[in-house]
């Protein structure tokens, strides 16, 4: 189930926007570690494409994707 | 030194981007489809598993749910569409300028500047696998030395595959192919083809040029080209600002059309709509084009040059209809209407009136026509409308100019 969360992001000098933190629908805050590297890929696991965000959030890795103006996470295998 | 020219083709594109983001729906027999309450329940794209049913593009929703019961049906997300035809189309001016959109869906890419020779598949394949990480949909890639055979090879395997059509092999791969795969042969031009038993491509190419002129007028000597693989048109180079060339709207109606007052009414609607669109964008045109949909979907397509450019709704459906009079035999009501015009020119630019026009009535029914889409543009499309639109409110109670519309477009450069 694909579901869209709130995100704090940085609009750095380069352009780029780096996300800081997921909000999850109940109001938890999680912030993000690192970002370990950002590409153009499909999520055929929730259903949709735009920049995915590889993340490790408190130890896990995750990723995050960014579809035009909104944010998704994939759910982990 | 030939060229390499890819084309690329989005393989059942309104049903793969929904499904990638439906994926409870993959594996099921799915087609995007209109609504079909307002009848314009016809299949616009279908996935494998609902072509394995025999349901094709075109076909009515009813007739294909019959074939296949579990079929899901999906209304149309023009958005989303859009989306992706711009997403695949950034991924191919990564590569080069010289990209030509061919509908939301398909490309030519010349890459004649960028490869070596003998490097165009290996290419292709990664830009097919480059579209199916990014974006999760397929494509089928031509590659061959012209525009024309680059797409009969993306047309050749699909889903997610390459074919080359390279100039020592084109005539065992391109000639032994219906006449019908390739370019610009329709239902007419194919049946007159059949009719001079000319089946495939290569009894095409090989049947005397002057004779298919003599039955097809200019288009016989375009195909007779097309055919030897002699297709020299080149690759446009990609303009963000897409230059308008034609303005059109077309329609189903909301039931079977009967007799010549329910087309005058679906014609002026259309019109109307033309019209307000050209004047938005300062643009008048000089060609007509009215095209006719039958209940048994026979369709054809007539245009008429005036003497003069226009963007007047009064006169694009006056020769509309004189079109369809003239062109029409009833053997079927109707069930879709288009009207367009092209041929266009900036409606700043100076007119040249005939000497016969009477200009005066022409200039008042300007000035009537942009009062009209002043009153329009602030209370409603329906605010203010020609009194025979009232004869029936339920034919005439659509709004072509703000619903969607995707025009198809042409090899020429035009439609």
């Amino acid at each position: 189930m694909k579901t869209y969360v709130n995100v704090y992001a940085v609009f750095d000098t380069l352009g780029q926007i780096m996300p800081r933190a997921i909000i999850w629908e109940d109001g938890r805050k999680f912030p993000i570690d690192r970002i370990l590297h950002i590409d153009r890929r499909a999520s055929l696991r929730s259903g949709g494409a735009g920049l995915r965000y590889h993340v490790v959030i408190a130890g896990h890795q995750r990723y995050l994707y960014l579809e035009e103006t909104k944010w998704f996470v994939e759910p982990a295998e | 030194m030939d060229r390499i020219i890819l084309h690329s083709d989005c393989n059942s594109f309104y049903a793969s981007v929904e499904l990638l983001h439906r994926p409870e729906l993959r594996g099921r027999a799915v087609v995007v489809g209109g609504d079909v309450e307002e009848r314009h329940g016809i299949v616009l794209s279908g996935n494998p598993a609902a072509r394995k049913c025999g349901i094709k593009t075109g076909e009515v929703i009813w007739q294909a749910k019959q074939k296949c019961p579990d079929l899901v049906v999906i209304p149309p997300d023009f958005d989303r569409y859009h989306r992706f035809s711009r997403m695949t189309r950034e991924i191919y001016l990564e590569y080069t300028e010289l990209v030509e959109p061919f509908g939301l869906d398909e490309a030519w890419l010349d890459m004649t500047a960028g490869l070596q020779p003998g490097q165009g598949v290996e290419f292709a394949h990664q830009l097919r696998e480059r579209i199916k990480r990014e974006l999760g949909i397929t494509v089928s890639v031509g590659v061959s030395f012209n525009k024309i055979f680059a797409k009969l090879g993306s047309d050749y395997k699909k889903p997610d595959a390459v074919t080359e059509i390279p100039r020592d092999r084109f005539r065992e791969i391109v000639f032994p192919l219906p006449v019908n795969d390739l370019l610009y042969v329709g239902r007419s031009t194919g049946s007159k083809l059949r009719s001079m038993g000319i089946y495939t491509i290569g009894a095409l190419a090989q049947f005397p040029r002057e004779l298919l002129c003599q039955r097809l007028g200019k288009m016989g000597s375009v195909l007779h080209c097309f055919a030897n693989g002699l297709d020299t048109s080149p690759v446009a180079r990609y303009q963000d600002t897409v230059t308008v060339k034609s303005v059109g709207n077309s329609t189903t109606a909301p039931r079977d059309l009967e007799n010549f007052e329910d087309v005058k009414i679906i014609a002026l609607v259309l019109a109307d709509s033309v019209s307000r669109r050209l004047r938005e964008q300062q643009l008048s045109g000089r060609v007509v084009s009215m095209s006719v949909r039958s209940s048994g979907l026979c369709w054809f397509s007539r245009q008429h040059k005036l003497d003069h450019h226009t963007n007047l709704a009064s006169e694009i459906a006056a020769a509309a209809l004189e079109l369809f009079r003239a062109n029409y035999d009833w053997e079927e009501p109707i069930r879709s209407l288009g009207v367009c015009v092209s041929d266009l020119v900036q409606g700043s630019q100076p007119v040249q009136y005939s000497i016969f026009d009477d200009t005066q009535r022409r200039e008042q029914r300007r000035r009537l026509e942009e009062a009209m889409d002043g009153l329009k543009s602030r209370f409603g499309t329906y605010s203010v409308q020609p009194a025979v639109l009232l004869k029936d409110r339920h034919l005439s109670g659509f709004d072509p100019k703000e619903s969607h519309t995707i025009h198809p477009v042409g090899f020429f450069g035009g439609h």
